[in-house]
């Protein structure tokens, strides 16, 4: 009885000690996930704070020049990046302008109709596209929208890009929104007589409302740092632009035209911390939203 | 009909030769005939699977939505033929209560009441749709309870509360018949005896068709009762006839708790 004992108690030693070694490597390796978020976000607010002002909000960039003397004067670098913030809000409207309804549609079409053939073909497509590099979705509406119908870069052509790539988002979280609502409150409604379309419209998208944003939000928050297809499409410009049919800014394009001038280096990183803002507001908001009507 | 089935002077609903199919030449109905009783509280027990949701379902033309499904037979509401009519018509008819409490989750408790007409479009004026609501809620003994948080959600209330309020929204059409599905199943005993209390006091204006696979439950509240058995209708009968003197064999089985 007494080794058996003994025998049981070394058993739990050594299963404590496993159980300890066990969640430090956890804890490791939840510090390792979150470390590069923590830094990133560090290194952009001690770089990158000290440029932010009204000005950076509401100007375009300084030229080359500008921002060589204020360097050289230990002043900071004059001007802001408007020009991007309005091209970035324009192309992602745009994008959302033409992904959002087709989006829905799609992901209402495949919820209704799963089994069949066109659905499944039309989910896998959706899926294919969701992993097709963003340079790629660039060059597609080079070809589609830069060349044949704005004839020169535009911001048409970038929404178009930009819209590529979200609808598979928008279609994949529409579909698995409505699934996640329960068969009863559907037949509820067609029980009182209600029209299917209505059912849908009335019924099924109001109560999967949130799940709907929470996609759509996530979607935006996607297609908002890219920068690899705008610069097949919209190219960039260095005034505020608001025609649809011109070269556009975006913030994304202009970190990239800063990285390329050694005189605005110290605007890459306020840049990136407004994007970064953009972005993580965004998240947030969108998990907020999930959370809310869980 | 066969000779275990009863025979209804005036009957609300008549279902003649109701037969449901979800595969090629498999019943889940078959061939069931039956006069529902007006004013009185119609319970259909049977084994888990015997049919007795399909059955509902097609009264109110549920499965019309599903292109598998294939019903045939025709239903004869107050010695009209409703086979036909327009599903919108048919299901201000017969309302519907489902086995869970299903209120609209975006939808507060007024909203809810007046679903039907809302969803569907219909306008009145505000005062026509306060009465309904109040009418409606009044007759499911819900209205003091909510009286004061009518524009809270209704998925605020209690399980059996949200079961009355389904009730409600049923009855806000002012239906001829209401058809429930095991509506206390997902209710616990208190809210399943204010279930079972509202049945008996709505069969004075309504008539109620229930499925239930409570035996205790059909005896306590059923006036009549259907027995169902692998899509067939094997007995129908005063429920007191029934429970004391089943003519078919598989009837007195299931009653006496042999198979089920
Ligand atoms: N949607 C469906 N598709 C295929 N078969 C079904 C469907 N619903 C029910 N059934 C079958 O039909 C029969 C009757 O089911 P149901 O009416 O739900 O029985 P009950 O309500 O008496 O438990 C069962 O054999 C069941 O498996
Ligand atoms: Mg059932």
């Amino acid at each position: 009885m007494e080794s058996l004992a003994n025998l049981s108690s070394k058993n739990l030693e050594r299963r404590n000690l496993k159980d300890r070694l066990f969640k430090g490597l956890v804890i490791f390796l939840s510090m390792l996930t979150i470390s590069p978020i923590v830094l990133i976000i560090y290194k952009l607010i001690e770089k990158g704070i000290r440029q932010i002002s009204f000005d950076f909000i509401l100007k375009t960039p300084p030229d080359t020049f500008q921002a060589m003397t204020a360097l050289s004067n230990g002043e900071l670098i004059p001007g802001g990046i408007a020009n991007g913030i309005t091209g970035t809000l324009l192309m992602v409207t745009l994008a959302s302008v033409i992904a959002i309804p087709v989006g829905v549609i799609t992901g209402i079409y495949l919820y209704e109709n799963p089994d069949k053939f066109m659905a499944n073909i039309t989910r896998n497509i959706s899926d294919i596209l969701q992993g097709v590099p963003s340079i790629v979705l660039g060059l597609i509406a080079y070809i589609w929208v830069v060349k044949p119908i704005t004839s020169g870069f535009s911001a048409l052509a970038g929404s178009v890009s930009l819209a590529i790539m979200m609808l598979p988002m928008i279609v994949r979280s529409t579909e698995e929104t409505l699934k996640m609502i329960p068969q009863s409150i559907k037949e509820a409604a067609l029980a009182l007589g209600v029209p299917y379309y209505k059912v849908l419209l009335r019924v099924l998208i109001p109560t999967g409302f949130s799940g709907l944003l929470t996609g759509i939000l996530l979607g935006i928050s996607r297609i908002l740092g890219e920068t690899a297809p705008l610069m097949l499409t919209a190219l960039g410009s260095s005034v505020i632009n608001l025609d649809i049919t011109k070269p556009t800014s975006a913030v994304p394009l202009l970190i990239w035209e800063f990285y390329n001038d050694p005189n605005m280096v110290d605007l890459i990183w306020s840049s990136s911390l407004l994007l970064m803002a953009m972005v993580l507001g965004l998240n947030l908001l969108s998990k907020r939203i999930a959370a809310r009507t869980k | 009909m066969n000779e275990n089935t009863v025979k209804i002077k005036d009957p609300v609903l008549s279902i003649r030769n109701l037969s449901v199919s979800y595969e090629k030449g498999k019943y889940a109905v078959n061939d069931v005939s039956a006069d529902i009783k007006r004013n009185a509280v119609t319970a259909i027990m049977g084994p888990s699977g015997c049919g007795k949701s399909t059955m509902l379902r097609a009264i109110n033309r549920m499965h019309e939505l599903y292109e598998n499904i294939e019903t045939k037979g025709t239903l004869i509401m107050n010695g009209k033929d409703i086979t036909h009519m327009p599903t919108i018509q048919l299901r201000r008819m017969a309302g519907m209560v489902f086995q869970r409490p299903n209120p609209f989750p975006t939808m507060s408790i007024y909203d809810n009441v007046v679903a039907g007409y809302k969803l569907n479009g219909i306008r009145m004026k505000r005062s026509e749709r306060d009465d309904i609501v109040e009418r409606s809620l009044r007759d499911v003994t819900l209205w003091d309870e909510v009286k004061d948080n009518l524009h809270r959600k209704g998925t605020f209330l209690s399980g059996g509360q949200q079961q009355r309020l389904c009730i409600a929204r049923a009855l806000a059409f002012d239906p001829e018949v209401i058809l429930l599905d095991e509506p206390t199943s997902a209710l616990d005993p208190v809210a399943t005896a204010k279930i079972e209390d509202l049945l008996v006091k709505l069969k004075e204006n309504y008539s109620i068709l229930m499925v239930t696979h409570n035996m205790a439950q059909a005896a306590r509240i059923s006036d009549y009762s259907m027995f169902m058995y692998l899509g067939e209708l094997v007995e129908y009968d005063k429920t007191k006839d029934m429970f004391t003197n089943p003519r078919d064999r598989r009837t007195e089985e299931y009653l006496t708790g042999k198979f089920g």
